[in-house]
């Protein structure tokens, strides 16, 4: 019998300011934010491949940084805003990225896709005008299997120059 | 066969359907899915890799609190397997264990970290027996037992042999002024889609549901009926929005049935989610294969004869596997004219995860080893390598010594195209820079069903109401984009947009049956039931507009811009369904007979063939070993395209794939167990390993496709990967005869070459193998490409047919 | 989807606290910072404590005579893009920058970067694995899997900052229930894949001071199979003294090639007073590996990753001399 199950569950309200909204809720403190927003926030759009910091797919912002959901408790990021897909687009209109992305064919499968594109933000918020290698190396913790990558690139470049022009 | 000049959808560039929803995070894939009272499914897996079950105990595990019901072999004890020759397979195991990672029990509770901790408390009491780890072993007489003891009637762990002679092998090799012997070894390597499979039963009203990330709903369809015994009327199964397969999703699989049962068990919802690990033990990817080739030439590099072998190491189960032995073998002749050919092959049980159908199946190691024999070849022979395979393309619209019909193929188009691009002639010759290049052909879906019928591959049904049309059909999208085409297809005749046509696919409630996305079908097979359906459709609305508009002659109807005739489509929907009432049209493909007057001539022929051409650009560090892939060129033979976007996406992911199977990906065991089930340890290529791909589009209008088309799901990586090993040779002047070309490997052909031993790395030699007396047959006339009923009739006459 | 087993967590208000409230917890409790390392290892059962407790925030970067202080929870993100370490110590910048992914180095921390737990692929596998395969000395087991007539665990090393720490002769502050103390960075190590820290367990690893000695240049090479995510393979750190093309003085330290970060002190010494040629930097590069000793326990084989120690030292050497000083 495993010996961590007799352990009683400790559960904590945690407040988080999740895509601009201010979110409250109660959850055993063990539980990945991965998780919270998955199952406790109905936040499905956040995916998951490995669950141990290996694939990159659960990517979400913190303070609009990127980071892997899975490696995250609630509790260590209370009070600071966190970024989800869900969050990506400023309601009916897509962000240039995820408009990119569907142009361009970078999202086949999908799986990978909502954590490409919040790392793809928030690099293009740091680096308006990344070069080729840049954005190689952002994203290089963030498997893809279907598109080689290569419209993912092309599709981050494009967002770059639309929002550059405007 | 002339070709109107489309001015519609087709072979335009549209983004997929389900885009939007996929950026914004809305797309529901199977783990997405939460239903009310929703119950949590854990498998409990076998820790042994071949074992006995001498009890199970889960009494314990039973009394935990939040646990709802508990499953072993004995509540499903119908086995099932994808193959109806290879129905080896329980959802969970009752008597036996083959491999780790083995179901065995199933834990329903209220969540998740319950469920997992009740399999934990699961005493499972086994008597080991002797794994059988190598394709060695698996040939010699088992140990204590067979590994499946009741399928192999041998005892030995040889699942399957096959052998077969076409044309005059012997004459063949008597008229080569040089015969030549290789041995290969190509690893095994698993599809690690990134969504990890997932599942959801929920039964109510005697009905089941299932959803879930499969590629074929169909084939789930039938093992939940034949395992759950419910007639397939109380069963839906609907795909998901899928996060990846290429391939490994096909077979049914044990957490499918095992949600289903506790379903009905409990009358409550039920979902299992694998994790990564599980994933690797799901598996169904790529076998091991050694391959030995044996091939005859004249002086000028044309193969006067060629006799191959191989063995697969096939893990604990059958899968697919008694196909892919002949995949192995079977697609050589479709590229190179190969005038007598003896294959042989066989596949064995392991106790390993079971291998199976992965992008490509079966043809990558096949592919792998005549493409670098043939380098050899050529080397030997003082050659150039690219002219040696040149001289041997076999011709479009041709029939292959095995009986193969060849319609169109683009492979000399496809071998300018990527020799032009990559400057290939004139590549910097420097130890340490390197080309290699390398073509491939694959199916346009297989030419016969998995299981024995007469029926349709697809069935498609248009239905068009004064709200507009809509296109049912079972093919799943996996991602490649197969709902656009349909889409594409429909508005196409329609002479609507794409985005105006509504799909309902792969739910076995609404769509009729279609065999599913795998082996490259989807376009090829549905693509056509769904033009046929659409211009039955189309004429009905003619027709109804014609008569409105008081014409006479069909013909001057025009169909196009949203428009028929005179009319608005919306207003030709209104005035065809008052003409005709309820309005629905029907299509459906079947591919002809292909195959030859002998027993296993359905494996291998297609309606259409793909073909693809590359050049790879690597540097080899000679002191590192390690390789770096620069540049890749590919040209694809599409036929036609009916949607670029979505073909050169295929082409770029089947590269990339290919690269990983060729430089770092592979599953290998140690102790008995699968020595990195992460995806950590289990090396997928990242943005930064992953060189720029140069992508070109032939297209050879094929005559059966729709519209010309043929496939690009699975070709594009074929080529790839012994264009690596032949770029490295041309960097280094050494051959890994292996994949991954591991630096190690390099570094040991290296210093094989320093000692002056053959310059190369990878397997000395070929196990003895009891394939039996081959099958004798007699290549058909080369020109002869009748199909089906003509082709059946004219058995009688032909000498093949013994 | 893994999970992790359950826990209470705890979040004290300074290093002292934290110290404190571990070291009456005992084993019942773990330190966590940014659990990049810990969560994977927590989800695989690879430790079991009942009580996290979370190392505070600690302050950042600070340049100071002679060096830089470093707060323990600096992430590796911004120890990478930190302009003094880069302009100042760009080897240490680099190894931060080379840990892992992106993602990852938003969360991981310096203090847990040099605290990060030794690995072996018959460790770092979940429980059911490790059943399966039978348990080993590390975790839950008797004997070890890789070397089995041994009495003792090789797990790896496998900190990419740490062999650089080391070179730069880096102070680490440990905050104990009483007061801080500080140790020489070398120190912190033990030759052992389970005891592997010299610390005690309840210490808290608040601070780090990299000198800074003008003239020093610092590289740091490191092998891994793809471009991101892996962890070292073997990875050299390198810092160097010149005048001219005359070395003064040269430290070398290998990653991932034993249970602790390994300083080769022979490599350098030998360098000591030469003019760093090419034929110097491969003599050095030869000395420098003959102590590492790689087993198969990592990905690639030993055999290769042992004669690649050589061509990272290189590197790293030639990476160093190229720098400005
Ligand atoms: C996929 C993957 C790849 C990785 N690749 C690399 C790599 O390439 N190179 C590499 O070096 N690491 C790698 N790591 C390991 C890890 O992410 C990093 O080492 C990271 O810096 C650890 O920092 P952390 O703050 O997340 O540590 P934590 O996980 O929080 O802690 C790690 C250990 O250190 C202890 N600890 C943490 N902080 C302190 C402190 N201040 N005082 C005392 N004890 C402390 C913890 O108790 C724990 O035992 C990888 C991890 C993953 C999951
Ligand atoms: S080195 Fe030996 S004892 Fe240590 S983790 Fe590996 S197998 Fe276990
Ligand atoms: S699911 Fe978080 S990194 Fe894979
Ligand atoms: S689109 Fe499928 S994994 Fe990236």
């Amino acid at each position: 019998m495993p010996t961590w199950l007799d352990r009683e569950v400790e559960k904590a309200v945690v407040r988080l300011l999740l895509n601009g909204e201010e979110v409250e809720f109660l959850a055993p403190v063990h539980k990945t934010l991965l998780e919270v927003l998955r199952e406790d926030l109905g936040l499905t759009g956040t995916k998951h491949g490995c669950e141990l910091g290996e694939c990159g797919t659960c990517t979400v912002l913190i303070d609009g940084r990127p980071q892997l959901s899975c490696l995250v408790l609630p509790l260590q990021v209370e009070g600071r805003p966190v970024t989800t897909i869900e969050g990506m687009a400023a309601g009916a209109s897509d962000h240039p990225l995820q408009a990119a992305f569907a142009e361009l064919g970078a999202a086949q499968c999908g799986y990978c896709t909502p954590g490409m594109l919040l790392v793809a933000k928030s690099l293009l918020e740091a680096n308006p005008r990344p070069s080729r290698a840049e954005i190689q190396e952002a994203l290089a913790g963030n498997l893809c299997r279907c598109t080689g990558y290569a419209k993912i690139l092309e599709a981050v470049e494009l967002a770059a120059s639309r929002m550059v022009a405007t | 066969m002339t070709v109107p000049d489309r001015t519609g959808s087709v072979g335009r560039s549209y983004p997929r359907l389900d885009g939007s929803a996929k950026v914004r995070g809305q797309a529901v894939y199977a783990d997405d899915i939460a239903l009310p009272r929703m119950l949590h499914c854990k498998i409990l897996r076998a820790q042994a890799p071949h074992a006995r079950i001498l009890s199970i105990d889960a009494s314990a595990a039973r009394r935990l609190p939040g646990v709802v019901a508990i499953i072993t072999g004995r509540d499903l004890p119908i086995r099932f397997g994808i193959l109806p020759v290879s129905q080896d397979e329980a959802a969970l195991e009752e008597h036996k264990v083959r491999y780790v990672g083995d179901p065995v029990a199933a834990v329903a509770a209220v969540d998740e970290e319950t469920a997992a901790a009740a399999c934990e408390a699961i005493e499972v009491e086994y008597e080991l027996l002797t794994p059988v780890m190598t394709i060695e072993e698996a040939l010699k007489e088992a140990t204590d037992e067979p590994i499946q003891e009741s399928f192999s009637r041998r005892r030995d762990n040889i699942h399957r042999l096959v052998s077969y002679e076409f044309g005059d092998l012997e004459a063949g090799f008597a008229a080569a002024d040089h015969v030549r012997e290789d041995v290969f070894f190509f690893q095994g390597n698993t599809h690690l889609p990134m969504e990890q499979h997932s599942a959801i039963a929920s039964h109510v009203d005697g009905r089941l549901t299932l959803w879930s990330s499969t590629q074929v709903v169909h084939y789930v369809h039938r093992a939940l009926s034949r395992v759950l015994e419910l007639p397939m009327n109380r069963i839906r199964v609907i795909g998901a929005v899928h996060g990846g397969g290429f391939g490994g999703k096909t077979d049914p699989f044990a957490h499918e049935i095992v949600v289903g049962k506790l379903a009905m068990l409990t009358g409550r919802p039920v979902k299992c989610t694998l994790t990564r690990e599980e994933v690797f033990y799901a598996h169904r990817g790529r076998h091991p294969t050694l391959l030995w080739y044996r091939t005859g030439v004249t002086r000028d590099g044309r193969i006067t004869a060629m006799h191959l072998r191989t063995a697969l190491d096939g893990g604990a189960y059958g899968s697919y596997g008694a196909a892919s032995v002949f995949y192995t073998g079977t697609l050589q002749t479709v590229t190179y004219d190969i005038p007598a050919y003896k294959f042989e092959g066989v596949r064995v049980y392991t106790n390993k995860a079971p291998c199976g159908p992965k992008r490509g199946h079966g043809t990558p190691q096949g592919r792998f080893g005549i493409e670098l024999h043939l380098e050899k070849i050529a080397h030997e022979l003082g050659l150039d390598p690219v002219e040696v395979k040149r001289r041997n393309f076999v011709k479009p619209f041709s029939r292959t010594v095995n009986w193969l019909r060849v319609t169109s193929c683009g492979l000399e188009e496809c071998t300018a195209k990527v020799l032009e691009a990559s400057g290939y002639a004139q590549r910097e010759r420097r130890t340490g820079h390197g080309m290699g290049f390398a073509i491939s052909a694959y199916m346009s879906g297989a030419g016969t069903a998995i299981y024995w019928n007469d029926m349709p591959h697809s069935e498609v049904q248009v239905k068009v109401d004064r709200t507009g049309a809509t296109v049912y059909c079972g093919a799943m999208d996996i991602g490649q984009g197969s709902d656009m085409v349909l889409a594409q297809i429909a508005a196409e005749e329609l002479g609507i947009e794409p985005r105006d046509v509504r799909l309902v696919t792969a739910d076995t409630d609404l769509t009729p049956v279609d065999l599913g996305s795998y082996s490259s079908r989807v376009t090829f097979m549905a693509g056509n039931a769904a033009l046929e359906a659409a211009r039955k459709m189309r004429a009905l609305l003619v027709e109804a507009v014609a008569d409105r508009m008081g014409v006479a002659d069909l013909e001057e109807i025009d169909v196009g811009g949203g428009r028929i005739g005179e009319f608005s489509f919306e207003e030709a929907c209104v005035i065809a369904t008052t003409r005709f009432g309820a309005l629905s049209t029907t299509g459906s493909y079947k591919p002809p007979r292909i195959g030859g007057p002998f027993k296993g001539s359905g494996v291998g022929p297609s309606p259409a063939y793909s073909y693809s051409a590359a050049v790879v650009d690597v540097e080899a560090d000679p002191r590192t070993g390690i390789v770096t892939v620069g540049k890749v060129w590919i040209a694809h033979d599409i036929g036609r395209s009916i949607n670029p976007l979505l073909v050169v996406g295929q082409v770029e992911g089947g590269v990339y794939m290919g690269l990983g199977e060729a430089l770092m990906e592979e599953q290998e065991y140690r102790k008995g167990l699968h020595k990195w089930p992460s995806m950590l340890e289990y090396k997928s290529p990242t943005f930064l390993d992953t060189p720029p791909i140069e992508t070109f589009l032939v297209e050879t209008i094929d005559p059966e496709g729709p519209y010309g088309a043929k496939e690009a799901g699975q070709g594009p990586l074929l080529p790839v990967i012994p264009a690596v090993n032949a770029a490295v040779f041309d960097a280094l002047g050494v051959w890994v005869d292996e994949t991954p070309i591991t630096p190690e490997k390099v570094l040991r052909a290296l210093d094989a070459k320093a000692k002056g031993k053959p310059p190369r790395h990878g397997p000395r030699s070929f196990p003895a193998v009891p394939y039996g007396e081959p099958i004798r047959v007699d290549p058909p006339a080369r020109d002869d490409l009748r199909v089906g009923a003509e082709l059946e009739a004219a058995f009688g006459q032909t000498p093949g047919a013994h | 989807m893994l999970r992790l087993p359950r826990l209470r967590y705890l979040r004290p208000a300074s290093a002292q606290e934290a110290a404190t409230v571990a070291e009456d917890l005992g084993t019942r409790a773990m330190l966590v910072a940014g659990g990049t390392d810990l969560f994977p290892n927590l989800k695989r059962r690879q430790f079991d404590p009942e009580i996290l407790i979370q190392v505070p925030s600690l302050p950042g970067i600070v340049k100071e005579a002679g060096g830089f202080s470093l707060g323990a929870t600096v992430t590796l993100a911004q120890a990478a893009a930190d302009p003094g370490l880069q302009v100042f110590l760009p080897g240490f910048a680099e190894a931060a920058g080379l840990v892992s992914s992106p993602p990852l180095r938003n969360a991981g921390t310096l203090g847990g970067n040099l605290c990060v737990d030794t690995r072996c692929n018959y460790y770092n596998q979940s429980h059911e694995w490790r059943k399966s395969i039978g348990f080993c000395l590390k975790k839950d087991g008797e004997i070890c899997l890789v070397a089995p007539g041994s009495p003792r665990c090789w797990a790896v090393s496998s900190s990419d900052t740490a062999p650089v720490a080391l070179v730069l002769g880096a102070t680490v502050e440990l905050t104990g229930p009483e007061g801080s103390r500080m140790i020489p960075a070398s120190a912190l190590y033990r030759d052992d894949g389970m005891e592997y820290l010299a610390k005690e367990p309840y210490e808290v690893l608040s601070a780090i001071q990299l000198p800074a000695e003008p003239g020093v240049r610092t590289a740091y090479v490191k092998l891994r199979r793809r471009g991101s995510i892996d962890f070292p393979i073997a990875g050299a750190a390198v810092a160097l003294k010149l005048d001219g093309d005359i070395v003064v003085s040269c430290r070398i330290a290998l990653s991932a090639v034993a249970s602790h970060p390994l300083e080769v002190p022979g490599a350098g010494e030998f360098l000591a007073g030469k003019r760093l040629d090419q034929e110097a930097i491969t003599a050095a590069a030869e000395l420098a590996a003959k102590p590492a000793k790689p087993l198969d326990n990592t990905d690639l084989t030993h055999f290769w990753r042992k004669k690649m120690v050589r061509v990272v030292v290189e590197q790293a050497l030639a990476a160093a001399a190229a720098r400005s000083a």
